[in-house]
């Protein structure tokens, strides 16, 4: 007994270990409108949790707060074992090394050709990807991924939608994140191109083991990718568990997510 | 009436905290010198066409309008002096500055609004890159580096206007014309109006840079940047030249 407790705190780092993002009581108001009202979060290693929620629930807000972009008011946020809350720039510049973001828009650089939209997040951080001058290689094997190594010379706004899509991607993968998160990944395409997009998101998963946290309203994609849900509702989890799980819950907020 | 005037001490307040940050970040490396260069060609090179033809024709309508008084008054041969000065002085860098903050800081306010818009801004600071330093930095520093060199070149075009209407009009040679302006002009005339082109130029870009970067979200937003960057820079550039002048008088008696 006495050795289970000597044991505790070993066990406990080693599950914190495991969790590559972990946010707990997550507060986020706009003047008025509570936007996050104690959200909590766990993503393990390898694995694949989608957040879902009406329009205006948090979703994106909640995101952004775990990469930064958006600072909340309350609560923690851990990104592969650290406190953003406690980062400066740099510190935070070097952990987002390790997280891909993957924009509802895609947001590529409209200026840049796609060769210099992927090479734009490496130009600080060659020495420490053991990246040489020549980042053509890279930029290749990025664009060849998701089947677009063709488009290397082109400019955005010469690429549809669903390719945009995909080129976001591979800018994404270029910097090799150990977690990728996706905004509404799914959105504004048309069926054909979501599951190709959904497809993709799958084999990324496979082939490179990354943890992926996702935003979504695509059940599809839901239903595809996750191994566990979460449903945000007025900035709170409103319900957890696996898409099967779900899917099967008789309480009318849940039902209405699932409802074709 | 009073939320307009709290609305004008918060916009002054957040501009003095943009350009604050500016000035600390412009001092910090990493140096951003590659898209420095591209920014300075962009704002410079594109627009030497537009600052020229400007230039060139306020200096012969400034020569054709004061010509008749000149006459009347036995005065036309102080016309170089009297358009050099005030062309090198004062019409040349305000016109320029007018001309570039229709051009550029509109254009700023436009392109990083549409960036902001459309997340661009956000996929930066996310990969890693201070989008501030980036964008702002570089624009701004283009823009003062580059209006001084654009007002100096309106200013040998509406000198240049100006000598071939008086070749035309008054038989004066191209050489004669020139030497009379350069012997006018003296040093208290040029430092001042280099100096405050840097500032103008500086304004200019500080003021894209701010509305753009802070733009609101939608496509309407982008609109607004571009419109209230061009006036508030316009604002302010007279308001520069106003303390500009005074300075000038304090320390030259002009």
């Amino acid at each position: 007994m006495e050795n289970q407790d000597q044991m505790r705190p070993l066990i406990e780092e080693l599950d914190a270990r495991k969790l590559v993002i972990e946010i707990r009581d997550l507060r986020k108001s706009f003047g008025d409108n509570h936007v996050l009202n104690g959200f909590n979060l766990t993503l393990e290693e390898g694995g694949n949790l989608v957040i879902m929620g009406k329009s205006g629930s948090g979703k994106s807000v909640m995101i952004k707060c775990i990469v930064g972009l958006i600072a909340p008011d309350s609560g923690s946020v851990k990104i592969l074992g650290q406190e953003i809350n406690n980062l400066d720039r740099k510190a935070m510049d070097e952990l987002r090394l390790d997280i891909g973001f993957l924009f509802q828009g895609s947001a590529l650089y409209d200026s840049m050709t796609v060769r210099e939209n992927l090479e734009f997040p490496m130009r600080r951080h060659k020495k420490k990807l053991g990246v040489n001058k020549d980042t053509d290689p890279l930029v290749l094997e990025a664009l060849e991924n998701v089947g677009l190594a063709h488009t290397i010379d082109l400019m955005p706004s010469e690429l549809s939608g669903g390719m945009k899509r995909r080129v976001a991607l591979a800018r994404t993968l270029i910097l090799k994140p150990k977690v990728i998160l996706y905004d509404e990944p799914t959105s504004g395409l048309d069926p054909i191109t979501s599951k190709e997009i959904i497809e993709l998101m799958h084999s990324i998963q496979q082939k490179y083991g990354t943890s992926s946290l996702i935003i979504t309203h695509d059940v599809d994609c839901a239903r595809v990718i996750s191994d566990r849900m979460i449903l945000l509702v007025d900035g709170i989890n409103y319900a957890e568990g696996t898409y099967s799980e779900l899917s099967k819950s008789t309480d009318p907020k849940v039902e209405a997510f699932f409802k074709k | 009436m009073i939320n307009r005037i709290k609305q004008f001490f918060i916009e002054t307040g957040d501009l003095s905290y943009f350009a604050a940050r500016f000035l600390r970040e412009a001092l910090k490396p990493p140096f951003e010198f590659k898209e420095l260069l591209r920014q300075c060609y962009q704002m410079g090179n594109r627009s030497l066409f537009l600052v020229g033809i400007t230039g060139f024709i306020i200096g012969l309508v400034l020569t054709l309008q004061s010509r008749p008084t000149l006459i009347q008054f036995g005065a036309v041969s102080w016309m170089p002096n009297m358009v050099g000065i005030s062309i090198v002085r004062e019409v040349g860098p305000v016109i320029t500055a007018l001309i570039c903050a229709g051009r550029i800081s509109s254009g700023i306010g436009a392109e990083l609004g549409s960036m902001r818009v459309t997340e661009q801004i956000d996929a930066m600071e996310v990969s890693g890159t201070n989008p501030f330093k980036y964008l702002v930095v570089t624009r701004i520093l283009a823009t003062t580096l580059m209006l001084p060199l654009l007002v100096v070149f309106g200013d040998l075009l509406a000198l240049f206007g100006s000598a071939l209407l008086e070749n035309l009009k008054g038989g004066v040679s191209f050489q004669l014309y020139f030497n009379t302006v350069f012997n006018a002009l003296s040093f208290s005339d040029l430092v001042p109006a280099t100096i405050k082109s840097f500032f103008f130029g500086f304004i200019i870009g500080l003021v894209g840079c701010y509305k753009g970067y802070y733009c609101k979200k939608g496509t309407a937003g982008v609109g607004v940047a571009a419109n209230t960057a061009v006036v508030m820079a316009s604002l302010l550039l007279f308001l520069v030249d106003f303390i500009a002048v005074i300075i000038a008088d304090i320390f030259y008696e002009l």
